[in-house]
């Protein structure tokens, strides 16, 4: 497009540094959070090749250790917690309101530099050996054992603000900053999704907080919390810490689930079905979820009268989730539906998404939890959710969002291709994972019985295609960057405001604010306007 | 900031300031509740070791001079005065008073720091400190090296509290000197407002529950 | 010309802000004095402190924090927050009152030995 963007409007480093552009800011995310991928990924494969044979392979059991606390706290708090909203959403949420930015800009930026600056705890804690102590943290081992603790607890603890100044705007924002005429019931569902995320990353984080700073004052000055021998309670550091780590997966599933919504039924050419039941369920999950931490906690000591009640309330967070699910397959049933790359994450996600939680049934009752417990069917179930849930949705939303973004539009070739083999090496690398666990495998295990090896031989083949197709993306998007801008305003068709503008869109949004004059999915309407 | 002419401080992305001022509120509200559920974990981390080791909490809390507990309290809910007081004056286009109050609220503030540090001295005097710092000699129940945990980082967070607070309401003296705020415009005020008010909520529990009950 | 932000918001004035501070002074005098009563059991001290507390706290937030003539979206914040940290606190107690009253599922097997050899 010819003219200037908010790319190009400002040049220069320190344009990007200290700018208040929301969609800059979305773009700084990006990078960030993409190149902390990379190392959670790069961590995941080495964890994945020692695993190839039981005993060493190619580090040590204490090395083996670090890999896999290093791979889950860098995926989890520096990769999933922001992901979506912090990129996706920062940037596309102000323009689906029609708005000129978010309520707060200057706290957006402060919450990118405060992200940066938790990163930098955490790669100072990695170059310092590293931690040992799984992303979770236990006391009593956490508070005792060696290496950088303290430094990467630091790192999570800082990295809370920048979730909560996210949260803090987009709430604000989204009360405040709607265009004339639009009103709750007429916003896209997308934005619903992260109203109820930011519910979430509101009143979660805090607990993280309190919990890491009595997590270090214990392990610093013995302070007798959480040390049995002190006559504290190591239980009770599994209940604040769940307290917020519960949530804070529907803080990485509701954002995805909140793209499904937008790519669905653009590709679909048909309007979203139910929108009220998928607006309400983005609430009651956001809710719900805050009730039921203790099924975390089914064998750690905790009371069967509390192991019930959390058992009875897991069951029922489940339901809004399926609602979500069965509305997004009607709104597909008798559709015009189109593969383009963003559909076809977004058919994965379905399935995935739908093996993910039915799995998490199984843990979530008592009985079957006592066998399940810290093997890798857990390991495998939180990876259908968190990878074949949030990141396959992410990946979704970047191709949907990408002509927006930044002009251009990549390979669709390409694309496919590695939508499938994101696809065939994410089942080949996780679903041994579930045989092995229904058998026994215990997870964080760097020695195995022999039994388990060709599960574990499979797994790591899967996760070598799950690279390859990470890279062809890698690949074809990098290089849709060295093209010429050639994407139009509204390249898939979509009816929510963000397509009104030009791609990539001017700094200010849009020219005048735009009018509502159709809904968010109303496809219709945008045939009889051309 | 930007100054449009006629609307102090209007943002770009704004429509009028009355959407500014109400977006503001939100934003702190929220903030505010972040607090509350930061201090409220210790809270809850103090009420579950209290009903687990009731006798040495009870025994320990005697080690607390409940008339300078009082006194705090005191101060703390005078300051919130004042600082409504400096809102409204704001509000009403009375900078004089709007200074005058926020100085005052200043000097509570470091009155209650004050107070503050002359408990301290006595803990650390008599060795009863948190966790592994804890010496006081001549104890009959154990443990109350636990209470002491508690008494310091509560009150210790709620202290840092204070001077964050003591930092925002100086920031708003100085912009209150450079005539920045009127009647059309007090948002800062306000909002810095409610955060010391928070303060005095978390000092309104912190005070019952470490110095009062058994 | 924009109106006065006043306007659009209504408040309360000097004197109820003084009544608000005299009321919170009297509360804080009952509660200390009610501190040095002995009602027999100790529990009753603490529904008494934390009742007033709660009194004094509302007080603040309705007057002082103007809750009570703001938009109903703020008060839903300040007490959604309250409910949840209400949450925490309720479930984590039940959890550590019941750990040793109900028998865990890997407690001792009842006397005479397992039930199947």
């Amino acid at each position: 497009m010819k003219g200037t963007n908010y790319l190009t409007e400002t040049r220069g480093l320190k344009s990007w540094l200290f700018t208040l552009d929301h969609k800059r800011i979305g773009v700084m995310y990006f990078w960030s959070i993409m190149t902390a991928f990379f190392l959670g990924g790069v961590f995941a494969m080495l964890v994945r090749i020692e695993l190839l044979t039981p005993g060493r392979t190619i580090m040590s059991a204490e090395a083996y250790n670090r890999m896999f606390t290093l791979h889950g706290a860098v995926m989890v708090f520096l990769v999933l917690i922001p992901s979506i909203a912090a990129t996706l959403g920062n940037f596309v949420l102000p323009l689906m309101l029609g708005a000129k930015d978010v309520a707060f800009p200057r706290l957006n930026l402060a919450s990118y530099w405060v992200y940066v600056t938790g990163a930098l705890f955490a790669l100072y804690s990695m170059l310092a050996g590293g931690i040992d102590t799984g992303w979770t943290f236990y006391t009593p081992y956490s508070t005792s054992t060696g290496g950088a603790v303290t430094a990467m607890v630091l790192a999570a603890f800082i990295l809370g603000f920048s979730t909560i100044f996210t949260g803090i705007n987009f709430i604000a924002t989204i009360h405040k900053l709607r265009a004339p005429g639009l009103t709750w019931f007429k916003m896209p569902l997308f934005v619903w999704g992260m109203y109820a995320t930011s519910i979430i990353q509101v009143l979660a984080t805090p607990i993280l907080g309190i919990t890491l700073i009595l997590l270090l004052m214990e392990r610093l000055f013995q302070i007798g919390i959480f040390d049995a021998r002190l006559g504290g309670d190591p239980l009770l550091f599994q209940h604040f810490f769940w307290f917020y780590s519960h949530p804070v997966v529907y803080i990485m599933i509701l954002p995805g689930m909140a793209i499904m919504s937008e790519v669905i039924p653009v590709f679909s050419r048909k309007t979203i079905f139910g929108y009220k039941a998928i607006a309400f369920s983005s609430i009651a999950i956001a809710v719900v979820g805050f009730f039921v931490w203790g099924h975390h906690m089914f064998v750690s000591g905790q009371s069967p009268l509390a192991g019930a009640i959390f058992s009875f309330l897991t069951f029922l967070v489940a339901i809004p989730s399926a609602v979500k699910v069965f509305n997004w397959l009607a709104t597909m049933y008798k559709g015009s539906i189109s593969l383009e790359a963003p559909m076809l994450y977004a058919i994965s996600f379905l399935l995935l998404f739908a093996i993910g939680g039915l799995t998490g049934l199984f843990l979530g009752s008592i009985a079957t939890d006592v066998h399940l417990h810290d093997t890798y069917f857990v390991v495998a179930h939180f990876h259908f959710v968190m990878f074949g849930g949030t990141v396959i949705a992410f990946l979704a939303g970047i191709h949907y969002w990408w002509p927006k973004m930044f002009g251009r539009m990549y390979s669709e070739k390409w694309a496919r291709v590695s939508a499938v083999l994101v696809f065939v090496g994410f089942n080949l690398t996780f679903i041994p994972q579930f045989i092995m666990g229904s058998r026994g495998m215990p997870r964080r295990y760097y020695n195995y019985l022999p039994q388990f090896q060709p599960m574990h031989v499979a797994s790591t083949i899967g996760s070598w295609v799950l690279g390859l197709g990470f890279l062809i993306m890698a690949g074809y998007l990098f290089a849709s960057l060295r093209k010429p801008y050639d994407a139009p305003a509204n390249p898939w068709g979509g009816a929510t405001l963000e397509w009104e503008t030009a791609s990539p869109p001017i700094t200010h949004n849009f020219e005048t604010t735009p009018a509502i004059s159709h809904g968010p999915y109303d496809y219709a309407a945008l045939r009889s306007d051309a | 900031m930007s100054r449009t002419a006629g609307e102090p401080f209007l943002q770009h992305h704004f429509a009028t300031p009355e959407q500014q001022f109400e977006a503001g509120k939100i934003g702190m509200w929220l903030f505010l509740v972040t607090e509350i559920l930061l201090f409220g974990g210790l809270f809850v981390g103090y009420g579950l070791m209290r009903s687990r080791n009731p006798a040495a909490f009870s025994e320990a809390h005697h080690h607390l001079d409940r008339i300078l507990g009082l006194l705090n309290t005191v101060v703390l809910l005078v300051s919130s005065f004042t600082m409504v007081m400096a809102v409204h004056a704001a509000r009403t286009d009375r900078r004089k008073r709007l200074i005058a109050f926020l100085a005052l609220t200043l000097v509570f503030a470091g009155v209650f720091l004050g107070i503050k540090y002359i408990e301290y001295s006595h803990k650390f005097h008599e060795g009863l400190l948190p966790g592994k710092f804890y010496s006081h000699k001549g104890d009959t129940v154990p443990g109350q090296f636990q209470f002491f945990s508690f008494y310091f980082m509560m009150t210790g967070l709620h202290g840092i509290h204070i001077l964050g607070g003591m930092g925002a309401i100086l920031w708003v003296l100085r912009r209150s000197v450079q005539g920045h705020f009127s009647s059309r415009y007090y948002t800062p005020v306000d909002l810095v407002g409610l955060y010391w008010h928070l303060v005095d909520l978390i000092w309104i529990y912190l005070f019952p529950l470490l110095y009062l009950i058994r | 010309m924009s109106p006065d932000l006043s306007q659009t918001h209504p408040h309360g004035g000097p004197k109820l802000y003084a009544a608000v501070l005299a009321a919170l002074l009297v509360l804080t005098g009952i509660t200390v004095t009610s501190s040095y009563i002995d009602f027999g059991s100790p529990a009753v001290n603490v529904v008494i402190a934390l009742v007033i507390a709660s009194i004094k706290a509302s007080l603040v937030a309705l007057y002082f924090m103007h809750l009570r003539y703001d938009k109903p979206v703020l008060s839903v914040i300040f007490v959604g927050g309250l409910f949840f940290l209400g949450l925490l606190l309720m479930l984590t107690m039940i959890d550590a009152g019941s750990r040793d009253s109900v028998p865990s599922w890997n407690s001792k097997p009842p006397a005479g030995g397992p039930v199947a050899r």
